[in-house]
């Protein structure tokens, strides 16, 4: 008994290394309550459409989700039609045509959203020297993730703290890694103005995109976790009937 | 074994077979009777669990293959396009991912439990070095299998594990060339990566044939290190160990999918969904967790070579562990100091793998080198001593002697049996 719980233990505090280490550098980021996180969690659609709607009128301008086709979206409730108008409503580059060149239409829903920049070096001119990430991923290839991004977009401060002296262009945030960094305090108090008629707080505008953006990295949370609750209730019960079996058999070998 | 018997088989094509080409016989001896002694506990489960991990892993991993693209221009998006865009690409990704990982949870089970009773000692040293040389083959997947999605602890793992190759004189820089294919981590190397990857887990599933078939030769070992004395003392493979071992499975399973369904990116690093960046180097490059005491060892020696040297001592010296351990006994049951320092050990491997995650520096490269050291002394020093100075408790005459001893199943269930009766 002792050594299979060590070695519970062992694997237990073994997993918990990576978790551990990770959570030890840098800045906390205090933990938020999502409607999607824990075993039952899934994603808010309506806070991820709205947080669309920010990506759409204000993120977009400088970041790309280059992975993401236009499709997507109708895992937080966008119908086939509305998909189709929305598509139309982006330029996308196709060719080339039977003259050899290259020319733009109107998108599709299988299209990936368009980047706003052709490339990393015309994204970097135009913003300072700075890269605006793709945001695709980006709430998976963030430490602290989906928390991480509600403390960054509202981590800004206008004014750094005493003995910090900021490079020309750049801005104080406080848990961005160095704090200095090239995007500007972009959510302000009504910055949008929600179709849905919710209150645009910088709270709820950075609850918003954040939701929006573990959607994008994980479009199938929502399945992937109604099927993981099938899974394991299934292999609870078979785990009790495999030991009923093995203790019924084995009643007779002692 | 000893007691099999010639199955008569009723099927006439089975027999037809049989008589030809006598894979059903071989089946029947192998896994239906042969003998396991009566008193194994669960932790002679994560065999069988460690091969099922496999076999889900090259089932995953062939799918995987079909829709993944080896080129550095593709590779990050074509494992994105899994995610998104293949039916259950996500599904099959996260296990295959996280699969690695309960690989490795379930051998590195499986070899403590081997540390601890003694299953490398005569007539087991060939089957413990196999066990050796499947750690490396898969350690050798699972580096190369990281370094696939090409996102920066791909690219930067890569660079670092290859590059210390370089630090041999001599051939050192040219084997590096060669290992890349190219000057740099580049394209060459995530292709042949790439062809390395499907390959060794073939390898490794023809070492566990040979891992199972030395197994077969002597038999399982047993919690008390004794060997059995009859039938009295074993039970039939089928159906006592398969049910048991089926029931640990299921267990194990349902700490997989906890995994899987619900923290599948628990056990990875945020930075490998950033794509591989030759220009940008992430602040800490940090291996797979399973990788973290080795990467310990490795910085803890400030000499390069050195570094390396003791890494790879660190898995040489489990290779020639059978002649390390000079003590007749088996089971730490019945070696009362020896059993403190294995937990020592333990503790240690996990210490190690703790300073392998922390910066290399100040009180955690102290750490580090502190484990290192000790890791060694135990295997090095602590073994051959103990063996000779440690006077082990008295064994008991068989293994069903201490079973059945005392009367009453509760007293049984509580010796030998642990978990039976809970």
């Amino acid at each position: 008994m002792r050594a299979l719980k060590s070695a519970i233990l062992s694997a237990a505090l073994a997993l918990g290394l990576a978790g551990a280490a990770q959570a030890s550098e840098g800045v906390h980021i205090p933990e938020q309550s999502w409607p999607h996180s824990g075993v039952f969690g899934t994603i808010d659609k309506a806070s991820a459409q709205r947080g669309f709607q920010i990506y759409k009128e204000v993120c977009s301008a400088c970041h790309s989700m280059r992975l993401v086709p236009i499709r997507t979206l109708a895992g937080i409730g966008f119908k086939d039609d509305e998909l189709k108008a929305l598509a139309a409503g982006y330029e996308v580059q196709a060719g080339p045509n039977d003259a050899g060149e290259m020319f733009m239409r109107p998108g599709t829903p299988a299209d990936r959203f368009p980047s706003p920049f052709p490339n990393d070096n015309a994204a970097r001119a135009a913003n300072n020297g700075a890269l605006p990430p793709d945001l695709s991923l980006i709430a998976k290839a963030r430490k602290g993730g989906e928390d991480y991004l509600y403390a960054f977009l509202t981590g800004f401060e206008d004014t750094p703290p005493e003995g910090v002296t900021l490079m020309p262009g750049m801005n104080y945030n406080k848990v961005f890694p160095g704090h200095q960094v090239g995007m500007p305090n972009i959510l302000q108090p009504d910055g949008v103005s929600y179709a849905d008629g919710t209150k645009a707080t910088v709270d709820q505008e950075a609850k918003d995109v954040a939701t929006f953006l573990t959607f994008v990295a994980e479009p199938h949370l929502d399945a992937r976790k109604q099927m993981g609750v099938k899974v394991i209730m299934f292999l609870i019960v078979l785990a009790g009937l495999m030991y009923a079996t093995k203790r019924k058999l084995w009643s007779t070998v002692h | 074994m000893a007691q099999a018997h010639a199955p008569q088989f009723k099927n006439p094509v089975v027999k037809w077979i049989d008589s030809r080409l006598p894979i059903f016989t071989m089946l029947d001896h192998e896994y239906n009777q042969y003998p396991m002694p009566r008193n194994v506990n669960y932790l002679w489960a994560f065999g069988a669990i460690a091969g099922i991990m496999l076999v889900v892993m090259i089932a995953t991993g062939l799918v995987l293959a079909m829709q993944y693209a080896a080129n550095t221009h593709i590779a990050f998006d074509s494992v994105e396009r899994i995610m998104r865009d293949v039916n259950y690409g996500w599904l099959l990704r996260y296990v295959h991912a996280n699969g690695a990982s309960m690989f490795f949870i379930a051998v590195y089970i499986h070899m403590f439990r081997g540390l601890y009773y003694g299953s490398y000692k005569a007539p087991r040293e060939i089957l413990w070095i196999l066990g050796v040389l499947i750690l490396l083959a898969m350690m050798a997947t699972a580096f190369m299998g990281y370094v696939l999605p090409w996102g920066q602890m791909s690219f930067w793992g890569a660079t670092v594990i290859t590059n210390l190759f370089s630090a041999f004189p001599i051939v050192g820089d040219p084997i590096v060339t060669w290992l890349w294919g190219g000057f740099s981590v580049d394209n060459p190397t995530l292709n042949r990566f790439f062809a390395l990857h499907f390959l060794l887990p073939f390898v490794l599933f023809a070492l566990v044939i040979l891992h199972t078939a030395a197994l077969h030769v002597s038999g399982s070992n047993n919690p008390l290190g004794i060997d059995p004395k009859g039938p009295q003392d074993t039970v039939p493979f089928n159906p006592y160990v398969t049910v048991k071992d089926g029931f640990a499975v299921v267990v194990f399973l349902i700490v997989y999918a906890a995994f899987v369904f619900f923290a599948p990116n628990y056990l990875g690093h945020p930075d490998n969904y950033i794509p591989a960046n030759p220009l940008v180097t992430p602040a800490h490059i940090v291996p797979e967790w399973y990788f973290l005491p080795f990467y310990a060892i490795l910085r803890a020696i400030p000499d390069k070579l050195g570094g390396v040297l003791a890494m790879f001592g660190a898995i040489a010296v489990l290779v020639i562990l059978p002649w390390l351990d000079t003590s007749k006994v088996r089971s730490c049951k019945f070696r009362p100091i020896y059993r403190q320092f294995f937990w020592i050990l333990a503790v240690d491997a996990l210490v190690l793998g703790y300073a392998g995650a922390m910066p290399a520096e100040g009180v955690w490269l102290m750490i580090a080198r502190i484990g290192t050291a000790y890791y060694f002394f135990h295997f090095l020093v602590l073994l051959p001593l103990l063996g000779k100075l440690e006077r082990p408790l008295p064994l008991p005459a068989s293994i069903c002697e201490p079973v059945l001893k005392g009367g009453g199943r509760v007293a049984a269930g509580a010796h030998a049996k642990p978990m039976e009766k809970a």
